[in-house]
């Protein structure tokens, strides 16, 4: 197999095998009452552990704990959680 | 048309005239001229380019990976310690195969804080997977940039032309500035052959693990080397059109040299006075300047330098505890040729001290008795070193 001049991948969607699931710490729970389904936690997050809807759902595969969605939900509805608590 | 400018206005106008789409950079002394003059000829409407404005050296470089992995022809501009600031990402860049063109004013690294000029700051960065060019004047900066850019986008590899700062930077000379439509012809648009378009998704820069990491890096070692090629086949076809040609290696009355000094930049134009000099009385001295630090050329070194006595290699940078950065890569060159000269070097120039005539002549006398003797005394000295202030003399 010859490899391109740089790492580079041309096959879009790998992210998908890449499970990073496992590197979290924190765990963002969605408060399905609050959430308004404005889409911009799935906007900014960086893995594609975010589907849209009213509430959305986080798929724990692929979610790291970096918290960018609760930081960036206008409303709130996203709080980090120690992983193993309640 | 011939126009009287100082070196960074040479490497600004000859970004123009490449016409790239993207500058990032932060002003540092003394290349601010350059991204001065580029964010007025982009105010003033005669460059059509993004001109990305950012806070630090570090975020201008970066800035530059991702205009250059969208395909724009991207340039920037630094010196000193705002190379250092860069550092990080020079790396990345060469790693990630951006051919980004650089213009490096040459300046002295803190501390003792100093703006003045030496090479210390792009010698200290002679591994970043960079092409590095030094310039002997301000026509060189100019023909070197705009071949730069074809160097960098045929590589796909970044390019750093490298000019003494104030020496060349604010030293007005007449420079021959080339027609648009001539530079034009000499750089068609290009396009990268790996776009970041949302369109068509891909990852750039990707994690290299144990399993893959040593073949990229064995990839890039291959294209630097092979980049030889590519300047000096740009360097002809510069000649061709503009009628000034470029080369690795430039030498000046060292083919029948018993004696040669070496150099890189701008202290080349006064090695050139001196030898003059010593031809008129008869002593075969000659020069032969490095263009091209990275890659570096040894064999056209060998072939150049192989039949003189001596060499003694002038430079302004050294690597403490060990000798100048050229110096050091010259002897690895002779390493395992058969026939050697003797090497001396001598560190000069540091943090803006003049190099005078007789400081290059007390080299070549130097380099002129290991000739005599057949050996060398003292490998590495210090030329205009104030003793008494060191402690050497009393
Ligand atoms: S914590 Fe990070 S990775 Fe997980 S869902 Fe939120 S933004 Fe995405
Ligand atoms: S940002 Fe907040 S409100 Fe908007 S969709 Fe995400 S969780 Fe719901």
């Amino acid at each position: 197999m010859k490899l391109p001049p740089s790492t580079i991948i041309l096959k879009p969607g790998n992210s998908e095998q890449n499970e990073t699931g496992s590197w979290r710490s924190l765990k963002p729970v969605v408060d399905a009452e609050k959430c308004n389904g404005c889409g911009l936690c799935w906007l900014y997050c960086p893995e594609p552990a975010i589907t849209k809807g009213k509430p959305v759902v986080i798929d724990y595969r692929y979610c790291k704990g970096c918290g960018i969605c609760a930081n960036e939900c206008p409303v709130k509805a996203i709080v980090m959680v120690e992983e193993g608590q309640k | 048309m011939k126009q009287l400018v100082t070196g960074d206005e040479a490497a600004a106008i000859a970004a123009k005239l490449a016409r790239v789409k993207v500058i990032s950079a932060y002003p540092i002394t003394p290349q601010t001229i350059i991204v001065e003059r580029l964010a007025e000829f982009v105010a003033d409407g005669e460059l059509d380019a993004e001109y990305i404005k950012v806070e630090s050296e570090h975020s201008a470089l970066s800035a530059c990976l991702g205009s250059a992995a969208v395909g724009a022809r991207t340039f920037t501009a630094t010196s000193s310690q705002g190379l250092m600031l860069m550092s990080e990402i020079l790396f990345v860049a060469s790693g990630m195969r951006l051919p980004i063109v650089m213009a490096n004013a040459n300046r002295s690294l803190s501390a003792p804080l100093s703006i003045w000029c030496d090479q210390q700051d792009s010698v200290a960065v002679r591994d970043c997977g960079w092409i590095q060019l030094y310039c002997e004047n301000n026509q060189e900066v100019l023909d070197s940039t705009i071949q730069a850019f074809r160097i960098a986008e045929e590589s796909l590899l970044p390019v750093m032309v490298c000019f003494d700062g104030y020496i060349l930077s604010h030293t007005a000379e007449p420079v021959e500035i080339p027609e648009q439509a001539e530079v034009d012809k000499f750089l068609p648009p290009y396009k990268y052959p790996y776009l970041l378009d949302p369109e068509k998704p891909i990852t750039m820069g990707a994690v290299g693990v144990p399993e893959y990491y040593e073949e990229f890096r064995y990839m890039l070692q291959e294209a630097v080397l092979k980049s030889k090629e590519k300047i000096i086949e740009v360097g002809q076809a510069f000649g061709r059109q503009f009628g000034r040609k470029s080369d690795l290696i430039e030498c000046y009355r060292s083919d029948d040299a018993d004696v040669i000094l070496l150099t890189m930049g701008s202290l080349s134009g006064s090695v050139k006075e001196v030898i003059d000099e010593y031809r008129g009385h008869d002593e075969r001295v000659g020069l032969v300047k490095v263009r091209a630090f990275r890659p570096f050329p040894e064999k056209e070194l060998v072939d150049s330098l192989a039949h003189a006595k001596a060499i003694a290699v002038l430079e302004k940078d050294f690597s403490p505890g060990s000798t100048g950065a050229l110096f050091s890569d010259l002897s690895g060159t002779f390493v395992n040729s058969r026939k050697s000269p003797l090497l001396l070097n001598f560190i000069c120039g540091l943090g803006g001290r003049d190099v005078s005539s007789l400081q290059i002549r007390e080299a070549t006398k130097a380099a002129m008795e290991a000739a005599k003797i057949g050996e060398v005394k003292k490998t590495v000295r210090w030329l205009g070193l104030r003793e008494t202030m060191v402690g050497l003399k009393p």
